[in-house]
């Protein structure tokens, strides 16, 4: 057992590829609706990706090229360690720069760069049941999506403003999809809601071990639930990106010292290294803007 | 000047390399063999194939080896590597009641037919540390069995009859559920509620020892109303047979050594059934007799609904028992939170700050 088996492209046997791919045409064809689906134990832990790393594995072929980012950056360890998996396994060209990349791998963010049709996202959902702190059993809250019965949702968020004057959701914010069904976006901060809105990529959300995978099919209506006179809002900074001056992106939190000295970067690193190197060219020079 | 965030590269090559120079120990130490780990520590083999949900004791061995002994992280590679292998077939029941046993025992019944076998058991050992175990160049303990084979010297006609059908030849044990002509397989169609009798007993022979083993004590101390006997434990090695499809008939392919009881519980009777005992069942690779007893008894509690039982306890409670009771699942979602999670905080943060900044001034209007 000293020589490493030979796995098959991409690590998944072809029969668990097609299960899995049968699984997403099932969520493509009902936005938002979660589907169950028989989650393989993978060699990453339960809870670090594996349902991300399962569609991905089951979506890509050898002319793709893959990113992946966790906290928006390619270089948190967990991203390292999903890209080299399937450097590993499948041998895909990797990128960093989301506009050179066909299928993106995320955790907890949507890239400030805008997608293309051409671009598949595919998001790392740790608890794909959006009403579960509100309802603990899954039969109960299937039979509240069939009945699409999402009260105990806006008593949550009216709670909130009752309590605290605004609704104190800052991440994984739930929406209505295509006007039916109600889904966690995952953990992404708010900032993102706006950008599963009608994208032309198309998003695939996969729960390995809670075995579910849903999807937003491209320009589905995704709308962040709220009220009239309460309206959804993301979050703002007052500061600029400290690195490349961005005022309109997810900036992270650096403290600097004991002193509580703090600074605000981008958390999209590579919308942030492309910015920086833009602002360098137009210093040196207007010749190579083009 | 602070620099981005960079580094993780390089920080998981590092890891890895200590990893594996912290595993070996001091080099001065001879090396420990899978097979030493196969042979002397069979328990905790036998602990990672039943979890891990695969028998194999050498690559069970060589996983507990990679892990340093932590047998929750060698149950996840065993897992890990489960999921790649292909179906060949599938077995038929195995029949416990033609095992070769190592040991046997009832405490429902003072004698019975076949006898009580105690086997090799520390449940009457003097929990005395053997220091003489520290010298390593002892000669082998005596012993008057083999260490790896039960007899076989049992004919068909002697191997002792199950103590749950002498009550049911009586009349006095309930019917079984859970007779489908194929079983459930968690790991081919996810869990889904009600949950089918085999989907349950997969789950719970994967289960977590140390969680069967607080839900099954937590029904013996009032959360649920478990009033059980150990009807009959039985430990040693069944034989395994298929029947290949163009042969059409029964071969045997090997031999598995399990554990299996049966708990004995009261049943008060109902509008449509008479007082009777029922069963919890509980079969797990290797020798693992605390687990076996422990999923005998969270098998009943799960039956409350079956059985029109009042549910109340967690132990009774399907959804609760069977969702979180898997090691591999729970130990990978609780060290998630190790992972970066500094979008959301921030995300908290810039909530919590505003929420103070407003805490405390008059209702207005708030955007």
């Amino acid at each position: 057992m000293s020589q490493a088996p030979q796995y098959n492209f991409a690590y998944l046997d072809e029969q668990t590829k097609r299960m899995v791919r049968r699984a997403i045409l099932k969520a493509v064809a009902l936005p938002g609706y979660q589907v169950p689906f028989a989650s393989r134990e993978m060699p990453l832990p339960y809870g670090w990706g594996t349902g991300g790393i399962q569609v991905t594995a089951s979506i890509l072929t050898p002319e793709d090229t893959l990113k992946v980012i966790d906290q928006g950056s390619d270089d948190t360890t967990n991203a390292v360690s999903i890209r080299r998996f399937f450097e590993r396994t499948a041998r895909v060209a990797t990128t960093t720069r989301t506009s050179q990349a066909s299928v993106i791998q995320t955790r907890h963010r949507i890239p400030e760069h805008p997608l293309t049709k051409d671009q598949i996202l595919v998001f790392q959902v740790p608890m794909p049941e959006p009403l579960r702190f509100m309802e603990p059993r899954e039969t109960e809250t299937r039979a509240m999506h069939a009945l699409e019965e999402y009260g105990v949702m806006h008593v949550k968020l009216y709670e909130d403003i009752a309590r605290h004057g605004a609704i104190a959701t800052s991440y994984n914010y739930p929406a209505l999809v295509g006007g039916r069904y109600v889904m966690s976006p995952s953990p992404i901060p708010k900032f993102d809601n706006p950008k599963l809105h009608m994208s032309p990529a198309l998003q695939l959300f996969g729960a390995g071990r809670e075995k579910r995978i849903y999807a937003l099919p491209p320009h589905t209506r995704v709308k962040s639930l709220d009220f009239e006179d309460h309206p959804f809002s993301v979050q703002h900074w007052d500061q600029a990106c400290a690195l490349c001056g961005a005022r309109d992106t997810f900036l992270d939190e650096i403290v600097l010292d004991d002193a509580g000295r703090r600074m605000f970067v981008c958390s999209d690193s590579d919308y942030c290294g492309e910015r920086r190197d833009n602002n360098a060219k137009a210093k040196n020079g207007p010749r190579e803007a083009a | 000047m602070y620099v981005a965030v960079k580094g993780g590269e390089k920080a998981i090559d590092n890891a890895h390399s200590l990893l594996a120079g912290q595993r070996r120990g001091d080099p001065e130490v001879p090396e420990i063999g899978v097979a030493q780990i196969q042979e002397q520590l069979r328990l905790g083999v036998d602990r990672v194939m039943a979890e891990g949900s695969l028998y194999d004791p050498e690559l069970a061995a060589l996983a507990v080896k990679q892990a340093w002994g932590d047998l929750v992280e060698a149950a996840f590679l065993l897992r890990a590597f489960r999921t790649t292998l292909p179906r060949l077939a599938v077995s038929l029941p195995v029949d416990t009641g033609s095992m070769r046993l190592w040991r046997r025992v009832s405490a429902a019944f003072k004698d019975l037919p076949g006898g009580q076998i105690l086997g090799p058991t520390f449940d009457y050992t003097h929990r005395l540390l053997d220091f003489s175990l520290l010298d390593e160049n002892q000669a082998p303990a005596e012993t008057k069995a083999p260490a790896h084979d039960p007899p076989r010297d049992q004919a068909p006609a002697q191997t002792p009859g199950r103590v749950a059908a002498i009550l049911e030849g009586q009349g006095l044990m309930g019917a079984e559920q859970g007779q489908e002509a194929a079983p459930d397989d968690l790991t081919r169609f996810p869990l889904s509620f009600p949950a089918s009798r085999s989907q349950r007993l997969q789950n719970l022979a994967r289960a977590d020892e140390g969680f069967l083993l607080a839900m099954g004590y937590s029904t013996q101390r009032g959360f649920g109303n478990a009033h059980p006997f150990a009807g009959e434990i039985r430990m040693g090695r069944v034989s395994v047979s298929i029947v290949p499809e163009e042969l059409g008939f029964a071969v045997d392919i090997g031999e598995v050594e399990l554990t299996e009881c049966e708990m004995i519980n009261q049943f008060k009777g109902s509008k449509t059934e008479p007082p009777c005992f029922t069963r919890g069942y509980g079969l797990v690779f290797g020798r693992g007799e605390r687990k076996a007893m422990s999923m005998a008894l969270v098998d009943r509690a799960l039956r409350a609904r079956e059985l029109g039982e009042d549910i109340s306890a967690p132990a009774q409670d399907e959804e609760f028992v069977l969702y979180h009771s898997d090691n591999v699942e729970a130990q990978g979602f609780v060290q998630h939170l190790k992972l970066p999670h500094y979008v959301d905080f921030q995300s908290e943060l810039v909530l919590v700050r505003s929420l103070r900044a407003t805490a405390g001034q008059p209702e207005e209007e708030d955007s």
